[in-house]
């Protein structure tokens, strides 16, 4: 609840919105809950072949609390989902959950006792990546997408609490 | 060499020997459970086994004994290898333990009890390794279903 | 609903704790942690008094899975076991399966299997010493190392269409053969690798910080490390040559000319200095691989094994059958049992296969090397510091889709 919320969706608060969103989508802290193959790709796109630092993504914060963008690399499953969820609810908004890969986003060709069938069974997710894993190129174009994505939101959209 | 390994554990353990064979230059014996951590000591101690690569289970149903523990042995003297298994009905699961012949025995027994629920006795920390407790059943025996999920917490829609 | 509780250890309840004692949660999502792994510490100021090591956290069923999908089926989901060196998993589980049919493959495809497995091998040690190197605060390193691993993934997908799960065999052959101008560029990517792990040898190996978190860390004697079924590098760094290659050679690795690296003290120095050496050695290996590559024809030629070629299907009886048959039912291999083991990145990595004679895995198990080895870990850091985890730990190269399947 901020003073933002008094002026409604006014001249004021399109402006402040811009400001705001110009700010988050160039510098995303992620977390990155990387748990299996999807990894080595999430490697790559660290690494200065493919630079994820010319998105302003690259700094890994690995306390949920200083994070803002969640990047769930990899399988998740029924022994780590409540890891998952904790993590999640640990971080503070404004947040965003990226899935990467087909594990996390549907459980992929892992459909059996152990596996949960796409992260958001348990979490809500802004943006999927597919691929098994994706190539680097496709997680800079979730990149891309996902800073669209903020750069269409209002400050009154989230519910401060 | 190849008879003569299986000829001589043949010769130490005559009543416990139930069955020898060599399968494309696989040698394997199957003894009877009573006999396994002895026959296990015996064949690191003497003739050199000192490493156990592997142990598992096969679930053989509806066939009875239902079980069966497997044991991949490797000597690095002599270079060889061989199988050492036994079979397990499903009415007692229990097998001695191998912990105290080869102390890597210890995750792989927890392992062969988690998916298949078979009890080894005199193990120093026998529980769940891979799932979780809470967890019902044993999900590598052949009449767990394949997609029989107990989530740990609740989905959402 | 209520998370289930999770049981701890007999030992390990707060009343047994002793006076100035305090138990520690490292994991699951750790961030030296690469994987995820829960390590529960009870420690004495800064040292480790007890540890209970959790797995299971990547549990994904691959062994059940696998029983109920065909033998080509199961190839996809054997790179994804030890995903940092797939192709040495593709290539044993496609020599267990030969081994129960008791057939071989061409000498061109064995050829390109060692290349693969070689390269594979590479890929797995850059990965795990960039790593570790990061974590130690080498991150230089890691850029350099990763580098050299990009360039190898450009490889390995020009060959088999995939950079990190390339599912490059099928039972009897490959999916494919080598790319036309893959001898000239192969050689250009060794250049690379060398470069770039000449630089990080020179940063590392004689780097007093790097030097003095892994020497006599992580340290673990020969008896123990056999008793505890470790292999590999953890393994050799204590002074057993013990590598499948060498010792039961499997493909055509008796006909090169490779060493066997083995260290003196067992601690994670030597490992380090193992493992530097043993990609060399693999360099080795997949240019004489190179030079020796025979002419010929990657697959099995029986139709029964291996898929007919497009124009064989689409132009006779038999081969549109053998097509069907194959790609409906799978190939039959006969009742029976094999034990298949290839060296993997961490180790030996075994193919347990039992058959019922029908296109499914009676039962297909693995034996991982991650698995003893992380077992082992809780043996390597008692008594020592809280940081030395994070070297062990790296050093045991701990990969979480080969370790829990």
């Amino acid at each position: 609840m901020g003073l933002e919320t008094v002026f409604g969706h006014s001249y004021l608060t399109t402006r402040l919105d811009e400001a705001v969103n110009w700010g988050r989508k160039y510098s995303f802290f992620q977390y990155p809950f990387v748990t299996a193959c999807c990894g080595m790709e999430f490697m790559s796109v660290w690494a200065s072949t493919y630079d994820i630092a010319r998105f302003g993504a690259e700094y890994p914060r690995f306390s949920p609390r200083q994070a803002d963008v969640l990047f769930v690399v990899g399988t998740v499953n029924e022994k780590l989902a409540p890891v998952l969820k904790r993590v999640y609810d640990q971080m503070c908004e404004p947040k965003w959950v990226v899935s990467f890969g087909v594990c996390a986003t549907s459980g992929g060709f892992y459909d059996n006792y152990a596996t949960v069938q796409g992260i958001d069974k348990i979490i809500p997710v802004d943006i999927y990546i597919p691929g098994c894993p994706p190539r680097p190129e496709a997680v800079l174009d979730a990149l891309v997408k996902l800073q669209e994505k903020v750069a269409r939101e209002s400050v009154l959209d989230r519910k401060y609490k | 060499m190849n008879s003569y390994l299986l000829g001589t554990f043949r010769a130490k353990f005559p009543d416990a020997t139930l069955e020898t064979h060599a399968f494309r230059g696989d040698e394997t014996v199957t003894i009877k459970k009573e006999a396994l951590a002895l026959a296990a000591a015996w064949l690191r101690d003497d003739l050199g086994f000192d490493f156990l690569m592997d142990l598992t289970a096969v679930d053989y149903l509806p066939r009875e004994p239902r079980f069966e523990l497997v044991c991949h042995l490797y000597s690095s003297k002599h270079n060889y290898r061989l199988r050492l298994k036994c079979p397990v009905g499903a009415e007692d699961p229990q097998v001695d333990s191998l912990t105290g012949v080869w102390s890597g025995a210890n995750w792989f027994e927890r392992e062969v009890y988690d998916m298949f629920g078979l009890k080894f006795r005199g193990h120093p920390d026998l529980r769940r390794i891979l799932m979780y407790d809470g967890f019902e059943g044993y999900p590598l025996r052949k009449d767990y279903p394949l997609k029989k999920r107990q989530p740990r917490i609740a989905h959402r829609d | 609903m209520e998370t289930k509780k999770q049981e701890l250890p007999k030992n390990w309840t707060l009343e047994n704790l002793e006076d100035g004692r305090l138990v520690l949660n490292m994991g699951p999502s750790h961030p030296a942690m690469h994987g995820i792994v829960r390590v529960l510490l009870t420690v004495q100021g800064e040292r480790v008094v007890d540890s209970d090591v959790e797995i299971g956290y990547l549990h994904r069923g691959f062994e059940k899975t696998c029983e109920n999908v065909t033998y080509n089926q199961c190839v996809p989901y054997t790179d994804r076991l030890n995903y940092v060196s797939p192709f040495i998993n593709n290539v044993g589980f496609a020599l267990t399966v030969e081994k129960l049919m008791g057939i071989e493959t061409p000498a061109r495809c064995q050829y390109i299997r060692v290349i693969m497995s070689e390269l594979s091998r590479l890929t797995d040690h850059l990965t795990c010493l960039g790593a570790n190197a990061m974590e130690l605060g080498g991150f230089t390193v890691y850029f350099y190392l990763i580098n050299a691993r990009e360039a190898l993934y450009r490889l390995t997908d020009s060959a088999a269409g995939g950079r990190v799960t390339p599912a490059y065999t099928r039972v009897g052959g490959l999916s494919r053969d080598l790319p036309p101008d893959f001898k000239k560029n192969t050689a250009e990517v060794l250049k690379t690798v060398r470069r770039n792990l000449a630089d990080a040898d020179a940063l590392l190996t004689r780097n007093r910080i790097f030097y003095d978190r892994l020497r006599g860390t992580g340290h673990i004697s020969k008896e123990d490390a056999v008793a505890l079924s470790f292999t590999g590098p953890v393994l050799r760094s204590t002074g057993v040559p013990l590598d499948a290659r060498k010792a039961t050679p499997y493909l055509v690795y008796d006909r090169f000319d490779f060493d066997i690296p083995v260290g003196s003290e067992g601690d994670n120095y030597d490992r380090y200095l193992v493992r530097m050496e043993e990609m060399r050695q693999s360099m080795r290996i997949v240019e004489q691989a190179l030079a020796q590559l025979p002419e010929g024809p990657v697959n099995h030629p029986d139709y029964g094994v291996i898929l007919p070629p497009k124009e064989e299907v689409y132009g006779n009886i038999e081969a549109l059958m053998a097509h069907f048959k194959l790609t409906f039912e799978g190939v039959k291999p006969p009742k029976g049992e094999v034990y298949q083991a290839v060296e993997g990145g961490n180790g030996e990595v075994g193919f347990y296969l039992v058959s019922d004679g029908s296109g499914n895995p009676w039962r297909l198990r693995v034996r991982p090397p991650c698995f003893p080895l992380t077992g082992g870990l809780s043996q390597m850091i008692k008594g020592a510091y809280i940081a030395d985890i994070v070297s062990t730990f790296g050093q045991v190269n701990m990969i979480g889709g080969e370790l829990e399947r």
